[in-house]
């Protein structure tokens, strides 16, 4: 009985990383952008992710939640997130001022098939804080263009005041190496020069794409799932080459709270990134 | 395997020796009629005579709420304060196996220091044991155990059996070896093979898992599912009693004086509402019927798929303590076709509304 008392591990996964607030500002009236760097530089440099992975944010006293990551791998050593206030954890980070120290641990997930997509045709379709997820990987696109087809932006919101990232993605709109259309559902402004109309009255006005050789990703809110697959089913883009990205409330992200459990898997180490033949196949995904 | 007698007799001094500098946890009397498992600080506490504990022994290794972290904002400062050197003696092979399932979950891509220091530092002396009413361990194969002890007692009618499962467990034996001996006779051998048919015999429970797996996915969207969830009280009993329930929760409890907090992790149930809940207020699982479906689909299904065995050890705990008969046995007699006189034939006669 001289067993020695076991040091304890060179990793716990559960303790967050200090990471300072860099930049943040509102991107709408209740979404706010958080641009991040890990206190430790070599750690931060070292902070591989993909996109669609996420990572737990943590603010002390409030707590911790799961977020996507928003910017891409592609530009290392900050880390972008795009937060909507929804409960103790958003409300708190969002009092929150620039070079405020928060916890930061991850990336998490499965995040999306990069290695598959390449050399197929992209067509990313958001709509409202879906957007979080889907900047990751439509930036990557960008940033790496030479390794993709043709890549379409398709991104919808309620009103212009309500777009997010609405300047960003002006900015890129002209870009000859994609094709980028927006749209808002109402524009109480009079000066939206863009589409007028639900996400799904942007298909029309898309060039024709190879189905097979396509990859659609969607993320927004619930009601858009079930009108945006039925046009890419009609586009007859493969049930297994159509990606979302789901939420789910979750406490470790790392596969032992069971909060985020559906049946066989865990939407933190077998999701969020999902396709639409999982979410077929599985009950309850969304 | 090693294996060498003691006098029963002997058993409480031999405790007393290897737990001279190491917390001692056993079954004792807890009421008139329950026991749990609790540190014993006099050997004479101990009570080998139970048949199942309140609580599962995973409240030794996860207790039900600790402290994982004190932080402030520069520093998030570890406290394995619940990870002390252990012995926990007495638990039997259904627990055991319980535990043996949480070592693969915890372990699972990624390890959880907060489990494994705890298990690591916990010798396990496991103890034979006679099924009651509500024991089914020989449907899951959990009724007797191979592996996974430091040492294993078997009751016979003067002496232990003892197994001696690990080197550890060796090491404590070393300890006192005048009391134990190497020399087993063929009427001990005998006793103990015939005291493990008469055991055979004895279960009065039997669930039948091999057709689990398909029946949860046929009987998915079944109207027993309905009945189920209108008559749960969604009280969270069942999950905390359960060997293999594994989920919790992370609270952050600001200390102000320190600047800082202290960020529990505490036992979470899935039968609860706010469980699955998302941001801004979706719940995936709004209904009891849902959460259910979730606990079964785990216990019974998926555990099957991904393991190999199903998540449930048959202790009988759910089976003891749900105030509305649901349970494994319940649910999967139910399941499988077939009229339980619990609470399913209540059901039908549309006296639990």
């Amino acid at each position: 009985m001289n067993q020695e008392n076991q040091c304890p591990p060179q990793t716990n996964p559960f303790k967050p990383e200090p990471a300072r607030i860099v930049r943040t500002y509102y991107l709408t009236e209740d979404v706010k952008f958080f641009q991040v760097r890990i206190a430790d530089m070599e750690k931060a440099l070292s902070f591989r992710y993909k996109p669609g992975q996420f990572a737990m944010i943590s603010v002390l006293g409030a707590g911790e939640a799961p977020f996507s990551i928003s910017s891409t791998p592609s530009r290392p050593g900050l880390l972008e997130f795009c937060i909507r206030k929804a409960g103790v954890v958003t409300d708190a980070l969002f009092r929150l001022k620039e070079n405020h120290l928060i916890g930061i641990r991850g990336p998490y997930g499965n995040g999306f098939p990069i290695q598959n997509m390449k050399n197929h045709n992209v067509l990313i379709i958001m709509g409202g804080i879906g957007a979080a997820p889907l900047r990751s990987v439509l930036l990557n696109c960008l940033d790496n263009r030479d390794q993709f087809q043709k890549v379409t932006l398709l991104h919808g919101a309620k009103r212009p005041a309500e777009m997010i990232f609405r300047d960003e993605f002006f900015d890129i709109k002209d870009r000859e190496d994609l094709e980028c259309h927006l749209s808002v559902d109402q524009d109480d402004t009079g000066e939206w020069s863009e589409n007028i109309g639900v996400v799904t009255t942007l298909f029309p006005k898309m060039e024709k794409i190879d189905p097979q050789q396509t990859y659609a990703l969607v993320c927004g809110p619930p009601v858009m799932y079930k009108f945006v697959l039925q046009e890419l089913l009609k586009l007859k883009i493969p049930r297994d080459q159509i990606l979302m990205t789901l939420e789910r409330r979750m406490k470790c992200g790392v596969g032992k709270c069971g909060h985020c459990a559906i049946d066989y898997i865990y939407t933190c180490l077998d999701g969020p990134v999902f396709t639409y033949w999982d979410v077929l196949h599985m009950r309850e995904l969304i | 395997m090693r294996i060498v007698k003691l006098k029963q007799k002997n058993l409480n001094p031999f405790l007393e020796v290897i737990s001279e500098n190491t917390e001692l946890w056993a079954p004792v009397r807890k009421y008139t009629d329950r026991h749990v498992f609790a540190q014993v600080e006099d050997v004479s506490q101990i009570d080998v005579d139970y048949t199942r504990t309140i609580l599962p022994p995973r409240k030794i290794f996860l207790p039900p709420s600790f402290n994982m972290f004190t932080a402030t904002e520069k520093e998030y400062k570890e406290n394995f304060s619940h990870a002390t050197k252990k012995i926990l003696f007495g638990i039997h092979p259904c627990d055991i196996h319980g535990l043996l399932i949480m070592d693969q979950f915890f372990n699972y891509v990624f390890e959880d220091p907060y489990y494994t220091q705890a298990r690591n530092n916990t010798l396990l002396l496991g103890h034979s044991c006679w099924p009651d009413e509500h024991c089914f361990c020989k449907s899951t194969r959990t009724h007797i155990i191979e592996e996974g002890y430091d040492l294993f007692f078997h009751r016979l009618s003067e002496d232990y059996l003892v197994w001696i499962g690990s080197s550890k467990g060796d090491d404590l034996i070393r300890l006192m070896p005048d009391c134990f001996e190497e020399k087993l006779s063929d009427e001990d051998i005998q006793f103990y093979i015939r005291l493990r048919e008469q055991r055979n015999e004895a279960f009065q429970t039997e669930v039948n898992f091999t057709a689990m797996p398909d029946l949860m996915e046929l009987k998915y969207n079944h109207p027993l599912w309905e009945k189920i969830g209108t008559a749960c009280l969604a009280c969270g009993s069942c999950t905390n009693v359960c060997p293999t329930c594994n989920c919790y929760n992370v609270m952050d409890h600001p200390q102000l004086k320190e600047r800082g907090s202290l960020i529990h992790r505490d036992w979470d149930t899935c039968t609860l509402q706010s469980y699955s809940e998302v941001a801004g207020g979706e719940n995936f699982r709004e209904k009891r019927s849902d959460r259910l479906k979730l606990w079964y689909t785990h216990k019974i299904q998926a555990y099957i798929s991904k393991y190999g065995k199903p998540g449930c050890v048959g202790c009988g705990r759910c089976i003891a303590t749900c105030p509305v008969d649901i349970n494994v046995k319940t649910v999967s007699q139910a399941l499988d076709g077939k009229d339980v006189d619990a609470f399913w034939n209540r059901l039908n006669k549309g006296e639990i509304k």
